[in-house]
C-alpha cells in the first residue's frame, strides 16, 4: 500500500494535485482564521473585546461571517457587465491563490518547486492588479472607477521596485527558485544581515510594495472607505465581496511567508522542525503588518508614487550594483 | 462681493462655468453624499473632477431640515430647551445654552452666580467631549474605518463616554440634557461630582500626549500641512468663526472678546491662535483648545460658590413667562463657532411664544468655504478638509 502511495506521488500530475489541494484548502482556513485573529488584534489595540460572541472567545466568528455572506442577496447592477462583474473576483482569488504553489514551507512541502519561482511570484503579484481593474470597470460606478486607476497606478509602479528588490537575494544566492534561495540560506547565513547588508535594505523595500499591492493600510488606496465608499467592491455583495476580502488576507499572509522565506532563512532555526520555524516567522511578519495596519493613516495616492518613484525605485537601483560588486568581488554567488 | 470680484480673488472662483474650464477635459462629475462614509451626517456635494483634481464644488445641505425654528415659534419659551438639543447633537449643552441666554435677556430674568459657574463648567467639559469627537472623525476621515484611524477613534470615544457618563450623574441624560431653563439650571451638581470630574479631566489630559503622538507621524502632517488652507480673509469674508478663524490667524474668540457666564472672571483665558490656515493649524487649534478647556473646567471646578441654581420662579406651567415684545440677540462661543440666537418677541397676547426665533448655527458658515477651498485638490484632500471643518448636520439644517 505504501509503495502505491509513493509511486504514486512520484506522478507529476498526481502530486500537482495532492499538493495544490493540500496548499489551497490549508491556505483558505489559516485566511479565515487570520480574520479573527486581525479582529481580535485591532480590538486589544483599541481597548475593546473583539468578536467575543460566536463561539469561545469568538473563534467561530469565521464560520459566522462565511454564513452571512452566503446568505446575502447577489445583486449585480444594471448597467454592470455581468460576465466580467462574475469573473472578477474569482480571478482575484485565484491569482492569489497561485502564489502559494511556490512557497517554501520546509524542502518537502511545497506544492511546485519551480525553477522560476522568483519570476512565478512576480508574475502573479502583477497579475493581482487585474481583477481589481476588472470589478471597478465592470461595476460601472464612479467611485469604482476612481479607485480602479489608483488600483492600476499603485500596482504598476510598486511592481517596480518589488521586481529590483527581489532581485538583490536573486544576486545573492544565484538563483530563480524560492527553495533554493532558502537553501541557501540555511548553509550560507539569512540574507537579512549577510554581508554586504543589502539584503535588509532590500527586505524593507520588499515589504513596502508588499503592502502597496495587498492594499493594506498605509497604502489602502484603491480601498480608501473614507473617501471611496467601499473602492473596487463597492458594488459587490456578498461572497463575492467576500472572495475580493479573502484575496487580500490570501495576499497578505503569503507575502509574510514569502518575506520569511527570501530574507528571514525560511525553515531555518535550530531545536524545532522546519515547518514550525517557517510558520512562526511568517505569523511574526503576519503580526507586524497587522500591528502596522492599526497605527497608521492612509497617504495620499500622489503621495504614494511620490515614495515609489523617488525613495523606493532609486534605492533599489542603487542596491542592485552594490550586491553586484560585492559577490562578484567574493567569487559570485555561493 | 460680486462674482467677478471673487473672481480675481486670491481664492478659487466657485462659480466657474465648467463649459469654459477646458474643453479637451473629461471631466467626472460625482455626487460626494448625501450617503457617503465622510460627509459627516447627510451633506452633498457635487464635484466636478479633472482627473481626480476637484476643479468645481457645489455644496447641498439640507437633507437633515426638521424645521425646527419654525417648531420653536408654536412652543412656550419653558418648552423649547429640549427641542434646541438636538441642533448641534454633539454639544447639545451649547445649544440650551444659547436660547436660553437670549430668553432671560428678552424677559429680563437674572442668573444667579452658582448657575453661571455651572454653566461655565458644563460648556467647557462639553467642549472637551466635542472636540474629542472631531479628533477621533478627523483621525477616521484621514485613516480609514479599516486602520489607525479606528484606534484613535476608539481612543477619543473612550474618554468622550467618561464625559457623557459625568453629565448624566449631573442630568440624568447621557445626550439631550434638558438641563438649563430660562433663569439658571435644573439640575445641581450632585455631591462627589466635583471629584469625579478632576478624576475624569485628569485622564483625559494624561491621554492627550498619546493621540498627539500616535497622529503627528509624517504621514499625517503630510496629509494636513498645506491642505484646505482658508485665508483670514476668506475666513472673515464668509462668516466663519471659532476653531476655523482662529487656525487662519483672526484672534477671536467671544469668550474673551464679548464674554458671558463667568469668562469676564476668567482674566488668563488663553485663546489658541494658528497662522497658516491649513487643516494642520485647525488640528493644532482645536488641541490647544482641548487643554484649555480641561484647564479652566479643573480650576472652576473647585471654587463653585454656594446659592440658588435658578433666579427665575420654579416652572410650574409652560406659559409662566410673559415676554414684553422686543428683539434681542445672544452669541456664545461652541466648540464650532459663533452660535447665535436672534430672537423677535411679541407682546401682550403673543408673549408667550417667541414671533421668530433665528439661530445662527457655526457649522453653516463652515461649509460655505467649500466652494472656495475644494477646488485644487484631489478628492482625498477634499475629505480631510470637510473632516476638519467639522460641519454637524444638525445644526446646519436645523
Amino acid at each position: 500500500m505504501t509503495d502505491t502511495l509513493e509511486e504514486l506521488m512520484l506522478n507529476p500530475v498526481i502530486r500537482a494535485l495532492f499538493w495544490g489541494l493540500v496548499m489551497v484548502t490549508a491556505v483558505m482556513t489559516v485566511t479565515a482564521w487570520t480574520t479573527w485573529f486581525e479582529r481580535k488584534f485591532a480590538g486589544r489595540m483599541q481597548s475593546r473585546m473583539g468578536p467575543t460572541l460566536v463561539g469561545p472567545a469568538g473563534l467561530l466568528q469565521p464560520l459566522a461571517d462565511a454564513a452571512k455572506l452566503l446568505q446575502k442577496e447577489d445583486l449585480i447592477p444594471d448597467s454592470a457587465d455581468r460576465f466580467l462583474f462574475n469573473l472578477a473576483p474569482i480571478l482575484t482569488v485565484g491569482f492569489a491563490l497561485g502564489v502559494a504553489a511556490v512557497v517554501p514551507f520546509t524542502p518537502d512541502i511545497l506544492a511546485a518547486d519551480l525553477d522560476v519561482g522568483v519570476l512565478w511570484l512576480l508574475a502573479l503579484s502583477g497579475l493581482m492588479v487585474f481583477p481589481t481593474w476588472l470589478g471597478s470597470w465592470a461595476s460601472n460606478n464612479k467611485y469604482s472607477l476612481i479607485s480602479a486607476m489608483r488600483a492600476v497606478a499603485q500596482g504598476i509602479s510598486y511592481e517596480v521596485p518589488m521586481v529590483l528588490a527581489i532581485m538583490v537575494p536573486v544576486i545573492m544566492t544565484g538563483t530563480l527558485s524560492l527553495s533554493d534561495i532558502v537553501a541557501d540560506q540555511v548553509k550560507n547565513g539569512w540574507l537579512i544581515y549577510r554581508m554586504p547588508f543589502t539584503g535588509f535594505f532590500a527586505f524593507l523595500v520588499f515589504f513596502l510594495a508588499g503592502l502597496a499591492e495587498a492594499n493594506r493600510i498605509p497604502f489602502d488606496i484603491p480601498e480608501a472607505e473614507s473617501e471611496l465608499v467601499a473602492g473596487p467592491t463597492t458594488e459587490y455583495t456578498g461572497m463575492k465581496f467576500g472572495l475580493f476580502y479573502m484575496a487580500e488576507y490570501i495576499h497578505t499572509l503569503l507575502s509574510s511567508a514569502i518575506c520569511a522565506a527570501v530574507f528571514f532563512g525560511g525553515w531555518d532555526g535550530p531545536f524545532a522542525p522546519g515547518l514550525h520555524w517557517m510558520l512562526a516567522k511568517s505569523v511574526l511578519l503576519f503580526v507586524f503588518l497587522t500591528w502596522v495596519r492599526w497605527s497608521f493613516l492612509r497617504f495620499r495616492s500622489d503621495q504614494l508614487m511620490d515614495i515609489c518613484w523617488k525613495y523606493a525605485v532609486p534605492a533599489t537601483l542603487a542596491l542592485i550594483p552594490i550586491t553586484a560588486l560585492y559577490t562578484v568581488w567574493h567569487g559570485g554567488a555561493r | 462681493m460680486t462674482p467677478v470680484a471673487l473672481a480675481r480673488a486670491p481664492w478659487p472662483d466657485p462659480y466657474l462655468n465648467v463649459d469654459d474650464y477646458d474643453p479637451e477635459a473629461d471631466l467626472m462629475v460625482i455626487n460626494l453624499g448625501p450617503q457617503h462614509p465622510s460627509t459627516h451626517g447627510v451633506f452633498r456635494v457635487v464635484l466636478y473632477l479633472d482627473g481626480e483634481i476637484i476643479i468645481k464644488a457645489i455644496p447641498h445641505p439640507g437633507y437633515l431640515h426638521r424645521g425646527v425654528e419654525k417648531l420653536c415659534e408654536k412652543l412656550t419659551y419653558a418648552q423649547i430647551t429640549p427641542i434646541v438639543d438636538k441642533n448641534d447633537y454633539v454639544a447639545p449643552m451649547l445649544n440650551e445654552q444659547a436660547v436660553n441666554m437670549a430668553f432671560e435677556k428678552m424677559l429680563g430674568v437674572e442668573v444667579p452666580l452658582r448657575a453661571r459657574y455651572m454653566r461655565t463648567i458644563l460648556a467647557e467639559i462639553q467642549r472637551v467631549a466635542s472636540h474629542l469627537l472631531w479628533l477621533g472623525t478627523f483621525a477616521m476621515d484621514l485613516g480609514g474605518a479599516l486602520g489607525g484611524g479606528t484606534s484613535v477613534f476608539m481612543y477619543c470615544f473612550r474618554e468622550r463616554e467618561s464625559i457623557l457618563n459625568l453629565f448624566e450623574d449631573l442630568t440624568g441624560c447621557r445626550f439631550h440634557y434638558n438641563t438649563h431653563t430660562v433663569g439658571g439650571q435644573r439640575h445641581d451638581i450632585p455631591a462627589g461630582w466635583a471629584a469625579k470630574v478632576h478624576q475624569t479631566l485628569e485622564a483625559i489630559s494624561q491621554r492627550i500626549p498619546e493621540y498627539e503622538t500616535m497622529l503627528e507621524h509624517p504621514i499625517f502632517v503630510r496629509r494636513t500641512k498645506g491642505v484646505g488652507v482658508i485665508d483670514a480673509d476668506l475666513a472673515l469674508e464668509l462668516g466663519l468663526t471659532g476653531p476655523l478663524l482662529r487656525a487662519s490667524g483672526v484672534d477671536h474668540d467671544l469668550r474673551r472678546d464679548a464674554p458671558y457666564h463667568i469668562y469676564d472672571q476668567l482674566k488668563d483665558l488663553a485663546v489658541a491662535v494658528e497662522s497658516e490656515g491649513d487643516c494642520m493649524a485647525r488640528y493644532k487649534v482645536r488641541v490647544k483648545e482641548l487643554r484649555e478647556s480641561i484647564r479652566i473646567a479643573r480650576m472652576l471646578i473647585d471654587n463653585v460658590p454656594e446659592g440658588p441654581i435658578s433666579g427665575g420662579r420654579p416652572i410650574k406651567q409652560p406659559g409662566q413667562f410673559k415676554a414684553k415684545g422686543g428683539q434681542v440677540y445672544v452669541g456664545i462661543e461652541t466648540p464650532r463657532g459663533e452660535l447665535g440666537t436672534y430672537l423677535i418677541a411679541g407682546g401682550g397676547k403673543m408673549g408667550d411664544t417667541p414671533y421668530r426665533l433665528k439661530i445662527r448655527p457655526p457649522s453653516l458658515h463652515a461649509l460655505a468655504c467649500v466652494p472656495y477651498v475644494f477646488p485644487g485638490h484631489s478628492l482625498s484632500d477634499a475629505v480631510a478638509i470637510l473632516g476638519s471643518l467639522d460641519p454637524i448636520m444638525g445644526e446646519v439644517d436645523r
